[in-house]
């Protein structure tokens, strides 16, 4: 059918095309190594090196003389600061860098944290159905309807701010989605033939839940969790720019673009730049997500 | 006479039709009505029926995978509702294990051969893990796959393998009783024979006892000892298998034995002998009044649609049909 010369009908895709599809994998990739080697190489201090790293300055540490500085490469700039300084003349670009690491830990703790309970709990829905099912559901319903906010507030009066309230007010709620994907799965694979010969074979239901449902539906939970990271970056970063996430002067993306609004006419920078962080971040973890769904997506992987 | 290993004394299965808001029950769903047979030790029974007969009910029923509506199963005289759960799981599960009609779902697509026919062991003994994929290796020699095929995953075999490999997960505890759903239905008319011949010898070697479901009366009669026909979720005729195929009594009966005929295309020639059933089966929802089979029945009289036949004995046969007073 396919003669020698018509490669081209094997792949359907032109080159740009690919180099396009590539390019989507591969940008996205550099972004989140590079955010990521930014969070963990920032300072070198926590893991028992000397108290230095990428960042130049304490990012607390504050130079009344140097305050409101712009960026290194515009007129005004001095080069030691080089995305400029906030009104208390601390160092942009150190801040930015110290940042990441709680933008992108309090994204992955709660990632982590979400996708646990949700999978038990989906699961267990899924799978024993009847009351517990009814149950969990109902459950999942309220936390999916209750507004986050509020909850931030809650436990921002209840137990003050902090860099754990935040991972708690995101964990409390962030599960349903997970529990509510992962139970629709499960109630898929409950049907299936393999199940029915592991309960003739007198299988427990912890054995049936863990040996045959979860393996069966890892691909989609990895989909959904990379989808996540960019939601709980931009999770963050908005509890924080309300004022509810990580305590002053502690940087975060989120705070260090609420500091900078009130001088947003003056000193742009302040705010643009972690700003333009969270942006690339969750970009490209959506690319990412889109990229592993397409590659896990077990109707593709069949042909 | 052997000794009776499975009896089913009158079981029944209705699923309820929900409707509405409040699901309210409009009706049943008569699934398997009123059925009685009985497994011998070392022999095969076949119940055979067109699709919706209710021939995978029984098969779910006796494996617990759906609860009796009424009825009795009895396993080596004693009723398996009345088994605790350990003694189940001690005594009944075991001893009952299945193939089932479609080898490429029956198995965990994430599991390797080994934990697929091992599993059984896994689940009902503390065998230390060598241990258990040294049996499972002999079990897989035993059904041709060789114990090379263990560590690979299901999907890289074909139909006929995986069937194999059914099996083998199936003998993997040494149980009394097979159930096979349609055990090769689903392979190539050229693997079926292969298939049933394990079957066979397994069956000689280690004294198993099957009951088959299967549709087409052509594939069991090779390997059945008594065959049991269903129409609408009753038997119709019940009896020994050679018997059976050389003077069937009733209407369908004869018109499934014509259609397996049909196969071979010298049989066919002569269609005068040919019955030919039109319709479709009634819907169990509301199945037809007397004899369920008088409506596509080629030999319907008028009493056939007014009274319910009652199953009568002739000769060594049951049957089912007002033609037999």
């Amino acid at each position: 059918m396919f003669g020698i010369g018509k490669k081209k009908a094997y792949t359907g895709l032109s080159r740009g095309t690919r180099i396009v599809r590539s390019l989507t994998l591969i940008i996205p990739s550099i972004v989140m190594v590079i955010m990521i080697i930014i969070a963990l190489f920032a300072n070198l201090g926590w893991i028992g090196l000397p108290d230095v790293g990428l960042a130049p300055h304490d990012p607390n540490s504050t130079n009344p003389r140097d305050k409101l500085l712009p960026p290194s490469f515009i007129e005004g700039g001095k080069s030691d600061y080089f995305l400029g300084t906030d009104r208390l003349g601390r160092d942009i670009f150190s801040r930015v860098l110290y940042g990441a690491r709680v933008s992108l830990s309090v994204s992955l703790i709660v990632i982590l944290i979400t996708a646990v309970i949700g999978t038990i709990l989906g699961i267990l829905s899924g799978y024993k159905g009847g009351r517990t099912d009814a149950f969990i559901m109902r459950v999942t319903d309220v936390a999916l309807s209750f507004p986050a906010l509020l909850l931030a507030m809650l436990l921002w009066v209840a137990i003050g701010p902090g860099y754990w309230t935040v991972v708690l007010a995101l964990s409390i709620l962030g599960w349903a989605g997970y529990a509510r994907m992962i139970r629709g799965e499960s109630l898929r694979i409950r049907e299936s033939d393999f199940v029915a010969q592991a309960q003739v074979v007198g299988a427990s239901t912890w054995r049936i839940m863990f040996r045959h449902i979860f393996p069966n539906i890892v691909n989609s939970l990895i989909v959904i969790m990379t989808l996540q990271v960019g939601m709980m970056i931009l999770a963050e970063a908005a509890l924080s720019f309300l004022g509810l996430g990580i305590t002053a002067p502690t940087p975060s993306w989120g705070s260090i673009v609420a500091d900078g609004r009130s001088q947003l006419d003056r000193a742009w920078w302040i705010s643009a730049f972690p700003g333009i962080c969270i942006g690339l971040v969750v970009m490209a973890g959506n690319f990412l997500g889109d990229w592993i769904r397409d590659k896990l997506d077990p109707r593709l992987r069949q042909l | 006479m052997s000794d009776v290993i499975l009896e089913a004394r009158n079981i029944v299965k209705h699923y309820p039709v929900t409707r509405g808001l409040l699901q309210r029950t409009v009706g049943w769903v008569r699934a398997v009505d009123g059925v009685s047979f009985t497994v011998e030790d070392g022999k095969t029974l076949s119940l055979v029926g067109e699709s919706g007969a209710g021939k995978t009910t029984i098969a779910k029923q006796i494996l617990l995978l759906e609860r009796l509506t009424s009825g009795n199963i009895f396993f080596q005289g004693k009723d398996i509702y009345k088994y605790s759960a350990s003694e189940l799981k001690k005594n009944y599960r075991p001893n009952i294990q299945t193939v089932q009609q479609n080898p490429w779902s029956s198995m965990n697509p994430r599991m390797r051969v080994r934990d697929v026919v091992g599993e059984p062991i896994f689940v009902n003994t503390k065998l230390p893990k060598n241990e258990v994929y040294q049996d499972v290796g002999k079990l897989l020699e035993q059904v041709g796959i060789g114990a090379e095929g263990m560590s690979r995953y299901p999907h890289e075999f074909s139909g006929g393998q995986r069937q194999r490999i059914a099996v083998a997960r199936a003998m993997a505890l040494h149980p009394e009783l097979l159930v096979l759903d349609e055990p090769v239905s689903a392979l190539d008319v050229s693997i079926r024979a292969q298939i049933m011949n394990l079957l066979k010898d397994l069956q000689t070697q280690y004294n198993l006892s099957y009951l088959v479901i299967a549709h087409n009366l052509a594939t069991v009669r090779y390997m059945s000892h008594s065959i049991a026909i269903m129409y609408l979720g009753q038997l119709v005729e019940y009896g020994e298998s050679e018997v059976l195929f050389k003077n069937p009594l009733h209407p369908y009966t004869r018109a499934l034995i014509s259609a397996s005929q049909l196969t071979l295309p010298e049989d066919a020639k002569d269609s005068s002998k040919q019955i030919i059933l039109s319709g479709e089966m009634p819907s169990p929802l509301n199945p037809p009044s007397g004899c369920r089979f008088h409506t596509r029945c080629t030999e319907v009289m008028d009493i056939c649609s007014k009274e319910i036949p009652e199953m009568k004995t002739i000769g060594t046969q049951q049957v089912k049909c007002h033609h037999y007073k």
